[in-house]
Formats: structure tokens, sequence, C-alpha cells
């Protein structure tokens, strides 16, 4: 389902030049529950960012579903990501100024859907993470786990094939970091989404099908 | 999807209430200043109480005499000789107006004294314009041609000297020295107005010499036209009279004067018009300027208040780019948010301008004057509106646009 080849990312300044990937080939299978790791600044995020087409390397090639993506323009990749991906991140980036059901239903704004379909399918997401009690509520009203739920519906309001996260535990205790699990292991088996999740966390690495390591912009395992 | 857009916009101004207080009061201020000079122009410029056959009327108000030789110009109004002698002539024109310009005089009635503005006019006078008559009625060519000492008075000197219109009629009136009969009172006029004056009378009744055969002097005429159909037909007839007029004076080998709309009229007398050229060019290109200038201070302070927005919410630009948002859409969503925050200063600044002018109209700052904000000021201020929330909005929307993903996201 997705696959990168000799993947290379060369941040350049005036003075100084930094490899943060060093030729990563890798296979994603669909279906598949996939783990990065690695010590801070591997490059793990920034491997996340580059499948998540939110960044583009500097050499090597993408391909998602057969589909090479190195010659999209920016329509075409926010396109690509509105109908294909779905993002988790760490800081949940939820949208203060609007409710619950306005946050969940945000990927669809760029889709040709009407406001009642947009609602029926936010409210649908909200409920598989249980949070169907909360639709009216803002961020600011939510505790950390509510937020991630709520982050994890939006990425799957649009059904997307594969979900890219980034340390999606990495700001809650291990409690609420576990019930998250719960729901992406389950967004895996029961639903067939493909994961491609970063963390910090060997627990939670240990619940995925595969685990990459990374160090120093390589992969080592 | 504009819902959504109206959410965000109404929660972003609430979450920096003093950021949006500035802006909107910086909005609603130039929009009222805009709304006020649209009002008060098109106040004056449009058709109105006497004046009310503008769309088919020409104006001859404005004479120059230019030596090719030595460069030398006299700029002023046409005299009544080349009005009566040269004007009248014209066939086109269905009638036509004569008066002078107004003269101060002093006027005593009833042991009261009143400086009065006097105009001269001929009898077509009352027919091409559209007085009121509260009491009497106009002179007409046989009191012009008997020179009788017949005035038309206004309300507003009725009132300073009788107990009511009715009164005035039949009674005296002195100013310079000579006796007038009141034979007719109007509704006053705006001050604004092109034959404002308080007293009017036959022109045969002047001091000056009207057989002086110089062309120019203090009088103008207005042409009025059976149809707005005859306009141009009437200016070429105009030219080509003015083809053959003699110069009198020998010094000067040049003579300019046309037969204008009221706009090109009211652009003569700012004294921009050269030969041929009306000024019309020179006075657009200079509102122009004005315009954008007054608009650029504001539209820049709102650039600049935008761009602190964005920086605000760059994690919600990371967020939408990543869920598909491209960078065409985000342009359009921000220019959106602020044409709406511009149309809500811009309802702010219709209601303080509402609020100006009836303060203005009811303290009688220039005397009988009714501003009111009509449909096409309401245009203006909507194109402004427009204008404004475009020129502050798109810059700060395309540099938000450029913002690279992961940078966005990174930021909190």
């Amino acid at each position: 389902m997705i696959r990168l080849q000799n993947i290379e990312k060369v941040y350049r300044t005036n003075t100084v030049e930094t490899m943060a990937l060093n030729s990563i080939s890798l296979n994603v299978a669909k279906g598949e529950f996939l783990s990065i790791m690695g010590p801070s600044g591997c490059g793990k995020s920034t491997l996340l960012n580059i499948i998540g087409l939110l960044d583009a390397p500097s050499k090597g090639e993408i391909k998602i579903d057969d589909q090479k993506t190195d010659h999209m323009s920016d329509k075409q990749l926010a396109n690509f990501r509105n109908k294909k991906l779905g993002f988790i991140f760490q800081s949940y980036h939820l949208i203060n100024d609007l409710k619950v059901l306005d946050n969940v239903e945000l990927p669809l704004l760029y889709r040709t859907s009407s406001g009642s379909e947009r609602k029926k399918l936010a409210s649908a997401a909200l409920e598989k993470v249980g949070l169907s009690n909360r639709v009216k509520h803002f961020p600011t009203q939510l505790s950390g786990g509510q937020k991630q739920r709520v982050a994890i519906a939006r990425a799957i309001v649009g059904n997307p094939e594969i979900i890219l996260a980034d340390e999606p535990t990495g700001n809650l205790d291990s409690a609420m970091g576990n019930e998250i699990m719960d729901i992406l292991q389950y967004l895996n088996t029961t639903e067939g989404a493909t994961i491609i999740m970063v963390t910090h966390d060997e627990n939670m690495a240990k619940r995925t099908h595969r685990l990459v390591r990374l160090f120093d912009g390589s992969q080592v395992q | 999807m504009l819902k959504n857009y109206f959410k965000i916009a109404i929660a972003v101004l609430k979450r920096r209430k003093f950021f949006t207080f500035i802006s909107l009061f910086g909005i609603s201020f130039t929009l009222a200043i805009i709304i006020l000079v649209a009002t008060f122009l098109d106040y004056v410029l449009s058709a109105g109480y006497p004046d009310t056959n503008r769309n088919r009327e020409l104006y001859v108000s404005h004479m120059q005499l230019n030596s090719s030789k030595n460069h030398s110009q006299y700029n002023g109004g046409p005299s009544f000789y080349f009005i009566n002698r040269y004007v009248t002539t014209l066939k086109t024109p269905e009638k036509i107006a004569i008066f002078s310009n107004s003269s101060a005089t002093n006027s005593y009635t009833n042991n009261k004294k009143k400086v009065n503005n006097l105009r001269y006019t001929n009898d077509k006078f009352w027919d091409v314009l559209q007085f009121s008559f509260t009491a009497g009625k106009p002179y007409g060519k046989q009191q012009l041609d008997n020179a009788e000492k017949v005035a038309v008075i206004s309300e507003e000197t009725s009132e300073a000297y009788f107990t009511d219109d009715a009164a005035a009629v039949g009674k005296y009136i002195e100013t310079d020295n000579v006796q007038y009969r009141i034979i007719g009172v109007v509704k006053s006029l705006p001050f604004s107005s092109n034959v404002y004056a308080d007293m009017w009378v036959p022109y045969t009744l002047t001091k000056e010499d009207l057989k002086n055969t110089g062309l120019m002097g203090g009088y103008s005429a207005i042409l009025l036209m059976s149809s707005k159909d005859d306009l141009d037909k009437t200016r070429d007839e105009y030219d080509q009279m003015v083809s053959k007029v003699p110069m009198q004076d020998k010094q000067f080998d040049q003579m300019f004067t046309f037969a204008d709309s009221y706009f090109e009229s009211f652009i003569r007398s700012m004294h921009l018009a050269e030969g041929t050229n009306s000024g019309m060019g020179i006075f657009l290109s200079f509102a122009g300027i004005i315009v954008l200038l007054f608009l650029l201070l504001p539209t820049l302070n709102l650039v600049n208040l935008n761009i602190s927005r964005i920086i605000d919410r760059s994690s919600e630009i990371g967020v939408r780019k990543a869920f598909g948002a491209s960078s065409k859409t985000l342009v359009y969503q921000f220019v959106i948010e602020n044409l709406i925050l511009t149309f809500l200063g811009g309802i702010l600044g219709v209601v303080l301008s509402f609020v100006i002018i009836q303060v203005a109209n009811s303290s009688n700052i220039m005397p009988n004057m009714v501003l009111s904000i009509n449909f096409n000021v309401l245009f203006v201020t909507l194109l402004a509106c427009v204008v404004f929330g475009l020129l502050s909005g798109v810059y700060p929307a395309w540099r938000m646009s450029r913002m690279h993903v992961v940078t966005a996201l990174k930021a909190q």
C-alpha cells in the first residue's frame, strides 16, 4: 500500500547541512499496524510527515496505492490527503473556537458533502470513539484523553485508508494512553485501517504488528 | 462551508476583543467618512429642489479667454450680453434661464436690517427651475420688459420680516436703496443650490450696463431641453455658435466656453479647466488618489492586524492543510472572514454616519440642507467595504497560504 524507496531528507541553512533521513526504504502493507521508534531527533516525525505528504523528501520515491506523489501539485496533494489519509497529532491540534462536532467534520468541508451529510458522518465518528455526549462542547472543556478521541474521530470521519499518528499517547497518562491504543487497534482490526504510529513507548509499540527503529536518520531495524 | 467560515470569523473576533474593537472602529470610522462625503456630493450633484431637470439640462457658467501670443488667460463667467446676444439664438433648447451671480445686499423692512443674497433673472428662469411658491407667483415677461420693481423672496426672508408668507405678498422690501414689491414667496433653497438666493428680481433692474458688449461678466444660463436625447445636439449647436462669435477684446485671440452637464460645470468651477479640457480627468485622478490614500492607512493597519492574527492561527492553518485544504481554499476562507469583518464595520459605519447626518440636519450647519443616505450612497459604501475587505485580506491570506504545513503545525 505504501512504498518508500531511498528516501532522503536534508535540511540546509546558509552554514549547516543536516541529514534528517538517510536512504530509508520501507513497505507498508494494507491493514498493517506499524510503529516507528527511535531516540529524539532521529527523524521519526520527519519520516511520518513525508509519508503523510506534509513534507517532500530531498531524494527518493513515495508511492501510495501505486500512485507516485512527487509530481503532484499543491491542490492534488491536498485532495489526496483528504481522501486517503487521516492524521492524529500529539498535541491534538483541535480548533478551540469550534465545537467538537465542527472539529470532527473539518475534513469533510473540503469534499462535496452537504451540511446534513457532514453532521451525520461526524456524529457516527464520535460514536465510534465514545464521545456522542460531547458534540456541543468546546475542546477547552475536554480532558486530554477526550481531546485525543475527538482528534481520532476527525482523522477517521472521511474513512481514510491510512491513519498516521504522531505520538498519539505522548501527552496522556498510561490509562488514557491504553484507551487510545484500544481505539486504534479497533480501527485496525475491525475497520481494516492501515496505521503508522510514531511512539516513544515500548509498551504501545508491542501492541502493533511491526516495529521500525530509526537512529540518526537511518533505519536500524 | 460558508456557515463554518462565519462561525470561525465570529469566534476569532471574540477571541481578541481589543484588537477587534480597533479593527472595527477603524473600518467603521473610515466608511462613515466615505458615506458622509458621498452623501454630500450626491446631494450637491444630484437633481434637487428647485433644479429637478438636471438630466435634460446644460449649463453655461464659465468662460476662458486666452492670448496665444503672451500666454495670458482670463477666467470667469459669461456676460449678460454674450448669453442674451448669442446663447438665446440656439434652436434646440426648449427654454433658457438667465441669472446673475448672487450679491450680498443690505435689506431694510419693518425697521429690521438683514443681509440678503440677491440675483437678477429673466422670466424663463421660473419655467426652467421648479420653484415651489408658498404664496404669490413669479414675475413674467411684461414685468421684465417694463422693469417693474418686483421681487420674489424666500420663505426664510419672509419669516424674518413678516408674520406669514401670504402677508408678505404685496408688501415692500428695500434693498440697496430700491423698494421692491413682493409678488411671490418660495420655499427656501438649500445653501448648496446653484441658484441659491434670498431674493430674485428682474434683470432689467440691474444697475450694471447690460449693453456692454464684453463677453465676460457675472451671469450664467441653464439650457433646458425637451428630452435628454437633445443634449449632444445642443452641445454641437453651442460649439458652432461659439466658433462664430467675434472676439471683442483684441488682447485675446481664443475663447473657450461650453454647454456643460452639471457635474462638468461643477468641475470647471474648481479652475482645473484649460482650453477645451474640462479638467474632469484631473479631478477624477485627484479624487481617486485622495480616496486611495484615505483608504490606504486603515487598510495597512488592518493588514498588520490580520498578519498577527494569522500567526496566532498557524496551528489551525496546518491542520486544515493536513486534512485537505489547498492554499487557494485557505486564501478564500481568510478573505471571506475579512469581508465579514469589513461588512460588520460597514454596518457600524452606516449607523454612525446616519447619526452624524441627523445631527447635521437638525443643527442647520448649512441652511436648509437636508442630507439623507440613499441607494447610490449605500452602493458606494458596499463597494468600499468589498474593496477594503479585499485589499486588507488578500495579502495576509496569501502569506498564510504559503506557510509550510509542518512549520504551521509546530507553532503552538
